[in-house]
């Protein structure tokens, strides 16, 4: 473990723009415009648009590119390559998340701080997993931060989500399954069995699966409903869509389907109702409860500030280990706006690659898709 | 159990009624008769009393997870759901129980009731840590006496009616008592609800009711009534009476009070006792028991002669008054005589021991008055026909509802049979209610939901000012008063800063999803402080609440409470400057009780 000095130096502070770094005079996963932004990941709560610098892990660069735009002054480091700005020295270290998203660590004069961004502890097979970095200060999120939310292996969901799509198929039924579109939809495609049947994917979720494909991980086939010749195939098929495209007139071609939604959400039934699909299958992309704690507990932190989910919770709870806890007041965890930020990115890149009928037919869908329908 | 918690799964999972009902069919084509006994049971609402208080099932979750207690309680508002919660919370479980659900309730659960807090503590968690998580979250509702999953009765019926192939009415009427408290239903009384009729005199020995028929809610224009409905020649029009549905069953010398929740409340209401001894056996009335005063005319009041005559003619007291009286757990002398009721009765379902539902509505009416005058009690009142030259003439005399302290009115197809439920296959009644009061609140509190609504903000507390806006004379007596955490200035009239908001109700229903989903955010975003599951929220939200009745209450810190409130629209177009006051809400009350808004001020700050 490290030694933690007597005067300690905040390594990150808050500011209205987001989290600073004072003696490297950048920020990480700013909400309003800077100069220097670190980026931990692609979703659009951390990752936004119109920063004049940009610095991000070397997996991540793909995304980044496509999501902010193709030109934007992005230097890409590998995982555990370091560089020193102003004399703070950064590397940046896999969080587990998605892909390319990492946790950042800062030194300044033996004082070690990491901000963690978004992460979980389960390896899932398609992006470099979550590794534990010592420090002194360590930046946690808080998004299930309660002991209500333990999570099942993947192995059995992913058995659990076959059976039920063999299920459906076995009735001629399709199997519509909804998920976020980057990180989720390429994980769980990663764990289907394709023995089952077809496999569609919605407009949104496609171009994050070639970014992955790009990237050597190996997701099985995939096509367009629209491209698809044998009509009677559709009801053995299992769709990946957006939770933003239920209840869409995209939806209407798939008939008396049977739906589900992938979410860490789908552990409460009061979620799995409001949400009105016919399953639930509680499946995350951040660190469940006992995660959080193995992570925390690993770093050998003191001092820890949680920054969104269930703060107070958290801090309360560190607080009574025997840490130094205090929560950020940040702008993260907003589901809403990465699902807003899935469409658009899905109409971009429709209106890139157009040329197909069948695909405008899917943008035309697209354009009524609620977006105020995704919440919690 | 595992049959059973399967059962609940699939019902709690689904919205669709047909798949709830193929999941029953399924479940009952599958259970063996002892275990379907129980299912139909607790499924059309039947529950054992608490076996194990809900305090020493939150003490075990502590202990076997070993988490401080406000951890837990964090998780119980996030979950919405004390059976989820400790489900959730519970070490992982070994899955090695493989009994019947009969074995579960009969030999575990059922025998837990009564037992000393150690033993409990020490009995339970092996109990629990054999079940799988489905099977653990149902006995701890069964436990708890709170199982509850989205199926009416009528479906169940439905269910048994498909696998039985008897026909819904007929089980209906078998079910009725099956989930009395006290019941213990076994595999011969699953085979008697699903066996073939044979004599259906003989299923009526004891002082069983009928399924009560119910009314479905007219919501048209009078203008639309003719087309709608038809000419007012073929209605039978009474009073909506604001009291409680009851049946009253006379057979084998023995008289059984039956509440429209199938719960028998005889013992509830001594006075009506003596009908035993002039009704003859065989004879069911369905009526309304309502507190009933000679002198109810307020000569203060203006009424009209027509109201007047018809007050005579009521002498209903308002439903308040009756409330008063079932809360009771003792009835006095003080009580009975204060309070006095008696049964306005409206139908007749038997009749010489013969099932007269298939008669029409005017066959049974007439039979009824006969039966009514021979009997010859001030307790047994005859419920009045209403007349009219048109459906605007009723709608007219309709307007005196209030000053009645009736609902409305209740609209008979005279040739309709007596059906079963909310049904309208053998003939039809509407309730034409009177609108509901309405003022417009402002969201001050929240409190995260229940069940469906864990997790979110969709219960809140609605305030009106305690005076008009700009206006420096306030109410009597209220400026003087703390109104305890409420201190909300309104900052948005500056010349007014003194005026406050004072809470008057509460109501959870009447928004969409979506419009739930977007108060939730408001609520989050302008929070003020919080208490426990509470939130104080910055006012900015107003909603027009409509509610049933209203009455001076010195238990409520406004001095005002109001029946059934909910939420009809929210009034986005409106500031919360723009918002009722406390005058409103006086002005409404009723005659009887507008003299007294110096009490109602007083109250305010009691």
């Amino acid at each position: 473990m490290l030694r933690t000095k007597n005067l300690k130096m905040d390594l990150i502070v808050t500011k209205p723009e987001g989290l600073y770094c004072p003696p490297g005079d950048f920020y990480i996963d700013p909400w309003r415009q800077v100069e220097r932004a670190v980026i931990t990941h692609g979703h659009s709560d951390h990752a936004r648009a119109g920063h004049t610098h940009y610095l991000a892990a070397a997996p991540g660069e793909g995304i980044l590119r496509k999501r902010l735009g193709a030109n934007i002054d992005l230097l890409s480091l590998q995982y555990g390559q370091q560089i020193n700005h102003h004399g703070v020295t950064l590397s940046l270290h896999p969080a587990g998340h998605v892909m390319g998203s990492s946790q950042v660590r800062l030194e300044y004069k033996g004082e070690v701080w990491v901000a963690s961004g978004d992460y979980k502890v389960e390896d899932d097979g398609i992006c470099a997993p979550f590794e534990s970095v010592p420090c002194h200060t360590f930046i946690t999120e808080s998004t299930f931060g309660l002991p209500i939310y333990k999570w099942q292996p993947q192995s059995k969901i992913f058995a659990d989500i076959n059976g039920w799509w063999q299920s459906n198929a076995d009735n001629n039924r399709a199997s519509v399954l909804f998920c976020y579109a980057f990180g989720k939809a390429q994980r769980l495609l990663s764990g289907l069995n394709p023995n089952i049947g077809p496999i569609i994917v919605h407009g949104a979720v496609e171009p994050l699966n070639r970014v992955y494909r790009d990237a050597g991980v190996n997701l099985p086939h995939t096509q367009y409903v629209g491209d698809m010749q044998d009509r009677a195939q559709i009801r053995k098929s299992i769709v990946l869509a957006p939770p933003s495209a239920q209840a869409t007139s995209w939806m209407k071609r798939f008939g008396d389907y049977s739906d589900a939604f992938a979410s860490g959400w789908m552990q409460l039934r009061g979620s799995r109702r409001r949400r009105g699909v016919d399953r639930g299958f509680t499946m995350s992309d951040h660190a469940d409860w006992p995660g959080l704690q193995t992570a925390i507990m690993a770093t050998g932190a003191e001092r820890v500030f949680v920054t969104h989910g269930q703060v107070h919770t958290m801090v309360r709870w560190l607080n009574e280990q025997g840490l130094d806890a205090q929560g950020f007041n940040t702008e993260y965890g907003d589901e809403a706006a990465e699902a807003e930020a899935d469409l658009q990115f899905a109409t971009n890149m429709l209106i890139e690659t157009s040329a197909n009928e069948n695909r405008l037919v899917e943008t035309k869908a697209k354009t009524e898709l609620n977006i105020n329908k995704a919440t919690v | 159990m595992k049959d059973f918690a399967n059962l609940y799964d699939r019902l709690d999972a689904s919205t669709s009624s047909n798949a709830k009902l193929a999941a029953m069919q399924d479940y009952f084509n599958a259970a063996t008769p002892e275990d379907a006994a129980w299912a139909v049971y607790f499924l059309s609402g039947g529950r054992p009393r608490q076996l194990v208080p809900t305090k020493l099932l939150r003490e075990l979750t502590l202990s076997a997870s070993n988490m401080p207690k406000w951890l837990f309680e964090e998780s119980y508002q996030a979950v919405g759901d004390l059976a989820e919660t400790m489900m959730l919370l519970l070490p992982k479980s070994l899955h090695t129980f493989d009994e019947s659900l009969t074995q579960c309730v009969e030999k575990q659960l059922l025998p837990l009731r009564g037992l000393s807090p150690e033993v409990l503590m020490a009995q339970l968690l092996p109990l629990l840590n054999q079940l799988d998580e489905q099977s653990q979250l149902v006995c701890i509702k069964l436990i708890t006496g709170s199982f509850r999953v989205g199926v009416s009765r009528l479906l169940v019926t439905r269910a048994l009616a498909h696998v039985s192939s008897i026909d819904a009415k007929q089980i209906a009427q078998r079910l009725v008592g099956y989930t009395d408290i006290a019941a213990r239903p076994s595999a011969a009384d699953y085979l008697k609800l699903i066996a073939p009729i044979i004599e259906e005199l003989g299923e009526r020995n004891d002082g069983q009711p009928y399924p009560f028929f119910l009314a479905h809610p007219l919501q048209a224009s009078t203008d639309e009534f003719e087309i709608l409905i038809g000419k007012l020649e073929q209605w039978q029009v009474e009073w909506k009476w604001d009291g409680i549905r009851s049946q009253l069953v006379k057979r084998g010398n023995q008289l059984w009070i039956w509440s429209r929740g199938e719960e028998l409340i005889t013992d509830r209401f001594p006075e009506l006792g003596k009908l035993a001894d002039c009704l003859p056996d065989g004879t069911v009335i369905d009526g309304e028991i309502v507190v009933w005063q000679h002198q109810a005319i307020n000569p203060a009041a203006a009424l009209t002669e027509l109201e007047v005559g018809q007050a005579i003619a009521s002498g209903v007291q308002p439903f308040a008054l009756l409330q008063q009286r079932i809360g009771r757990k003792t009835l006095t002398a003080k009580i009975l005589q204060d309070i006095p009721v008696v049964i306005l009765a409206y139908d007749l379902l038997e009749w010489q021991g013969q099932d007269w539902r298939e008669q029409t509505q005017s066959v049974r009416r007439t039979q009824l008055e006969l039966v009514v005058a021979q009997c010859n009690q001030p307790q047994l009142q005859l419920s009045a026909l209403l007349t009219g030259t048109s459906w605007q003439d009723l709608d007219l005399q309709r307007a005196a509802s209030r000053s009645l302290n009736v609902e409305g009115m209740m609209l008979k197809r005279k040739d309709a049979q007596y059906g079963v439920g909310r049904t309208k296959d053998v003939g039809v009644w509407w309730k034409w209610k009177i609108d509901p009061y309405i003022v417009d609140a402002v969201l001050i509190y929240a409190q995260t939901g229940h069940g469906r609504r864990a997790g979110i903000y969709t219960d809140y507390t609605f305030a009106v000012w305690d005076a008009a806006e700009n206006d420096d004379a306030k109410i009597n007596g209220v400026e003087n008063n703390d109104v305890e955490h409420n201190d909300v200035e309104n900052n948005n009239v500056e010349h007014n800063v003194e005026r406050k908001l004072v809470p008057f109700a509460k109501a959870y229903s009447g928004l969409t999803d979506a419009e739930m989903r977007e108060v939730d955010a408001i609520i989050r975003k302008t929070t003020i402080e919080k208490f426990g599951p509470v939130r104080s929220v910055t006012p900015t939200l107003v909603f027009e609440l409509g509610f049933e009745g209203i009455a001076l209450s010195p238990r409520h810190k406004s001095g005002i409470a109001v029946r059934f409130p909910r939420m009809l629209r929210w009034r986005k177009d409106k500031p919360i400057s723009e918002a009722d006051t406390l005058e409103t809400l006086i002005d409404l009350l009723p005659h009887s009780s507008r003299g007294v808004k110096n009490v109602v001020a007083k109250a305010d700050g009691s």
